[in-house]
């Protein structure tokens, strides 16, 4: 997804960090000497409060961190693991770089596709899952391997242990 | 396990509870704190890391206490200190171990660091995906703060050194020190122009070095025993031992700490265990994925900074990626080029359009479709972005297609010719279900 869909969006209300996470808030703003810095952590902290990264909330961590709102989208667009639009309860990542590819991870990604019959990107209609394909993931010693979510890496896998793992992920 | 897996930083690696403090205190850590801080001046300290010869264990092998002697003195601007725990080059997992079994020991490393190079704020800059190890290396900090190991008065040493960890968000250009700073500053991930270094002008325009997670590992080790006792590993110009991770179809991937300069193939003959399922090894890729390969032939080349260099390739991360003869070499090289062309930042042509095209051309090659000019057109792609683009980033995408050219030559006039693979396990494996690929 580019940029430029993120600010065609119907524009929605405006966030404001919930009290529960002002503590978090001003914790990552004292990690820097200047708010700037903060702007990752408190897309992370948004990140795992609302799944994703809506247009409301980019502007809420722009606020937060004292920068414009085109570079919050600017820097939001950069980086891979930022969800721009929702994703599913469980977010399955799978490796495909070179490593994990030597030891089956193509397979293993077309009996994901097969099993939760959606592709690259895609989200099962009941919000439960989202599959994607991801490069390198620093676990190229027990490929193929897959995130789910931001949990430890789950490992050496083929199908069985993928149909294992699903059963989990209620 | 029961054996050491390693002389030195995967010595006591596997006991038991070694990520909580009081099992790391009895396992002698923290011990050279009250040995160093406020007794061995910060210029002794440089000295001795100068000594023992230790160079950055991230890939570019640059010696450690040199880089830290590049730090202005008499500035009065702040200094810091950050550790690169971005381990984005594939093929490389090593940094994950030693912080998830070990994390008190690069907080040690640390402290040290920012004593000898006169750093009052560390942080740690951890790749997106470690979320769950940030969690790990948090709680240590915790601990240490907790027992007075950090903050304003370090063991009652009046050394004061703050140290927070920052999480990245999937980018690999980030493993790039100035990129990574410019991510730590809260701009998108892009490389900055060198000179100024960051030793020099890093974060927040301020004196900064950039270590790699197994380079301040070692710090600690260092400054106890001294120069001499590291020496009794490795080679006279790469001495210590590095933490090799091994991937690929081997009986014992993982990661194994040896001295500098053992043979490749005692690394995966009697530590891995050699190849599973009869397969026999074709090539190497001994130093993560932006090192040329090394063909079976050379398997006895030392991994050492020296002995890879006169092979043709280089140690880099020590990332060992081991691939079969059933394997397709330009599939492989496929495969690779379409991650750097994910990673590419964007910032200049030679990379953003260099590394697209590559991907262009091997992707026809591998299905057939290729020209009979295309492994030159390749090869010429190559030699252009090597040492035309803005960082290393289009070096690295550059070297392992002259790499793979340069020892499977053949492959690459199989496809053009023939239309098809030599042999392609990955594609046979995929039909086998039912898929074209």
């Amino acid at each position: 997804m580019s940029g430029a869909d993120v600010l065609h969006r119907v524009e929605e209300k405006p966030a404001e960090w919930p009290e529960a996470l002002r503590a978090q808030v001003a914790e990552a703003l004292a990690h820097y000497p200047n708010r700037r810095s903060a702007v990752m952590p408190l897309m992370w902290i948004a990140q795992r409060h609302w799944g994703w990264l809506s247009p409301a909330v980019l502007r809420l961590v722009a606020r937060t961190s004292e920068l414009p709102e085109t570079e919050v989208f600017g820097i939001a667009t950069f980086y891979t693991m930022f969800n721009l639009k929702p994703v599913g309860k469980y977010h399955l990542q799978v490796c495909m770089t070179l490593s994990c590819s030597l030891m089956g991870a193509d397979r293993l990604f077309q009996h994901l596709r097969r099993r939760l019959g959606i592709d690259h990107g895609e989200t099962t209609r009941d919000g439960r899952f989202t599959l994607r394909r991801v490069e390198c993931l620093a676990a190229c010693g027990g490929g193929p391997c897959l995130q789910v979510n931001e949990e430890k890496f789950h490992e050496n896998l083929d199908e069985a242990a993928v149909d294992r793992l699903l059963e989990t992920l209620k | 396990m029961s054996r050491s897996r390693g002389p030195l930083l995967f010595k006591d690696i596997d006991t038991p509870g070694l990520a909580g403090l009081e099992t790391y205190r009895r396992a002698g850590g923290y011990a050279t704190l009250s040995t160093v801080l406020g007794r061995k001046s910060p210029d002794e300290c440089i000295e001795v890391v100068k000594a023992s010869g230790l160079r950055g264990r991230g890939g570019a092998g640059f010696p450690t206490g040199l880089k830290w002697s590049f730090v202005p003195k008499g500035t009065d601007r702040p200094k810091y200190l950050v550790c690169n725990a971005d381990e984005s080059e594939p093929g490389t997992f090593k940094d994950r171990e030693l912080i998830e079994k070990n994390p008190h020991n690069l907080i040690e490393g640390m402290i040290l660091t920012g004593w000898a190079i006169g750093a009052h704020t560390g942080y740690v800059y951890m790749r997106g995906e470690f979320g769950w190890l940030q969690k790990i290396l948090d709680q240590a900090i915790a601990e240490a703060y907790a027992a007075g190991i950090l903050g304003g008065d370090i063991a009652g040493s009046g050394f004061a050194f703050d140290l927070h960890t920052h999480l990245g968000a999937g980018a690999y250009i980030c493993g790039e020190e100035t990129a990574l700073l410019s991510s730590l500053e809260g701009f998108r991930g892009q490389p900055r122009l060198k000179p100024p270094f960051p030793a020099v002008e890093g974060l927040y325009r301020c004196p900064t070095i950039v270590n790699n997670v197994e380079t301040l590992a070692n710090v600690p080790h260092i400054l106890a025993h001294g120069a001499a006792w590291y020496r009794q590993w490795g080679t006279e110009k790469s001495p210590g031992t590095k933490v090799l991770s091994v991937s690929g179809p081997v009986q014992r991937p993982g990661n194994y700490e040896l001295p500098l300069g053992t043979p490749l193939r005692v690394l995966l003959e009697e530590h891995c265990g050699g190849m599973r399922d009869g397969l026999k090894v074709k090539a190497v890729i001994p130093g993560g994925s932006s090192v040329p390969p090394l063909p079976a032939s050379l398997l006895d080349t030392g991994l050492d900074f020296e002995s890879m260099n006169a092979a043709g390739t280089f140690l880099g991360s020590g990332a060992v990626i081991v691939i079969d003869e059933r394997t397709c070499m330009v599939d492989s090289l496929w495969n690779l080029i379409r991650f750097y062309s994910h990673e590419s930042c964007g910032k200049c042509t030679p990379c953003r359009e260099g590394t697209f095209w590559m991907t262009e051309i091997l992707g026809r090659l591998e299905h057939g479709k290729g020209s009979p000019t295309d492994v030159d057109l390749l090869a010429d792609l190559a030699d252009n972005i090597l040492g035309r683009s803005f960082c290393p980033l289009g070096d690295a995408a550059a070297m392992p297609v002259q790499g793979f050219i340069k020892h499977f030559r053949a492959e690459f006039e199989h496809h053009v010719q023939h239309g098809t693979c030599i042999a392609n396990r990955r594609r046979e494996e995929l039909a086998g279900v039912g898929v074209r690929s």
